[in-house]
């Protein structure tokens, strides 16, 4: 099952993959990282519909973002 | 279970200076992935100009050289002349190349210098805190144009990239943006093409990247991408301007 790794640390929270993920498996975190960025979060709940398609990794302007497949 | 994206090799894993939502680093990343897919960073060198580029030393394992404000396209010259089996590259905004080096990139472009140019447009001085720049648009405010850019006083945007494309010298020249997945896609293949034709020693080419701004801009990440799709992209269109097939030099 394809699934992505964000790195909470590096991400800055600009939410460009939680506007292009087609299948809405990512969303804003509750929890700021030790930079006080809310960063982006895999919802683990709902892995099962990511498709590996790349798309927000392709978007992470931090290269933040590992895809796995 | 394979890893299908990662860090690109030639991109160091350290965190980048820029702000949150900052597109510099996505225009980073395809430079660093353009570099390893055509196995050239062993020959490679950087030119930074001054701006938020200016760093670019930290993030690639590459060589570096720090060229003063606009001046890239000049200090490319001098290297790709010295040494050229290298690739040069330079990396500079709009407020560096279309204000401050104008000339520099012109002539280098106009003695078809065999660099690239990769230009970031973001359509305000990025570094300096968010100044009206020769690229800034029509009624757009910055600290420099408080109620909004005048043609009557400020003239209007310049177009780099046609520009450029009317000169002689130039083999490429294009503009992308890297607001969508679909236009990152599409500047990837630009960066590869660029650096592909300076390796075949067709010419000056240059890649201009929209780009966004949102700490200047006065806007959240995802409202500076909806401004660049509703107002950069009408007024920069996107496209091929030129490109050379052959070594047609006059």
């Amino acid at each position: 099952m394809p699934y992505i790794v964000i790195d909470s640390e590096r991400c800055k929270g600009c939410y460009f993959c939680v506007k292009y993920c087609p299948r809405n498996v990512i969303r804003e975190s509750t929890m700021h990282n030790k930079t006080g960025y809310f960063p982006a979060e895999f919802i683990h709940e709902q892995e099962d519909r990511c498709t590996g398609c790349k798309t927000c990794a392709i978007m992470c302007p931090d290269t933040a973002i590992e895809v796995f497949k | 279970m394979n890893r299908i994206f990662q860090r690109p090799a030639s991109l160091l894993d350290r965190p980048t200076h820029f702000c949150p939502g900052c597109t510099h680093g996505i225009a980073h990343r395809l430079i660093a992935e353009a570099i390893d897919e055509l196995g050239i960073r062993e020959r490679t060198i950087g030119i930074p100009g001054v701006g938020c580029c200016v760093f670019l030393y930290h993030y690639f394992p590459i060589d570096v050289l720090e060229a003063p404000h606009g001046r890239a396209p000049a200090c490319a010259t001098g290297m790709k002349r010295a040494q050229p089996d290298k690739i040069i590259f330079a990396y500079q905004g709009d407020g560096d190349m279309a204000a401050i080096g104008t000339s520099e990139v012109i002539h280098a472009a106009n003695r078809g210098e065999n660099v690239t140019v990769f230009y970031i447009n973001n359509s305000v001085y990025g570094m300096t805190g968010g100044q009206m720049a020769p690229t800034t648009l029509l009624g757009q405010q910055t600290t420099t144009s408080p109620y909004g850019r005048d043609f009557k006083s400020e003239g209007y945007p310049i177009r780099m990239a046609e520009m450029l494309a009317t000169l002689e010298g130039v083999c490429y020249s294009t503009r992308v943006a890297l607001h969508t997945p679909r236009h990152v896609n599409q500047a990837r293949k630009a960066v590869i093409k660029a650096l592909e034709m300076q390796n075949a020693e067709m010419g000056f080419s240059v890649v201009e990247m929209l780009s966004t701004c949102n700490t200047n801009w006065r806007v959240t990440p995802l409202e500076a991408i909806d401004m660049i799709e509703n107002e950069m992209i009408p007024y920069y269109p996107l496209g091929v301007f030129k490109e050379r097939t052959g070594k047609d030099f006059l």
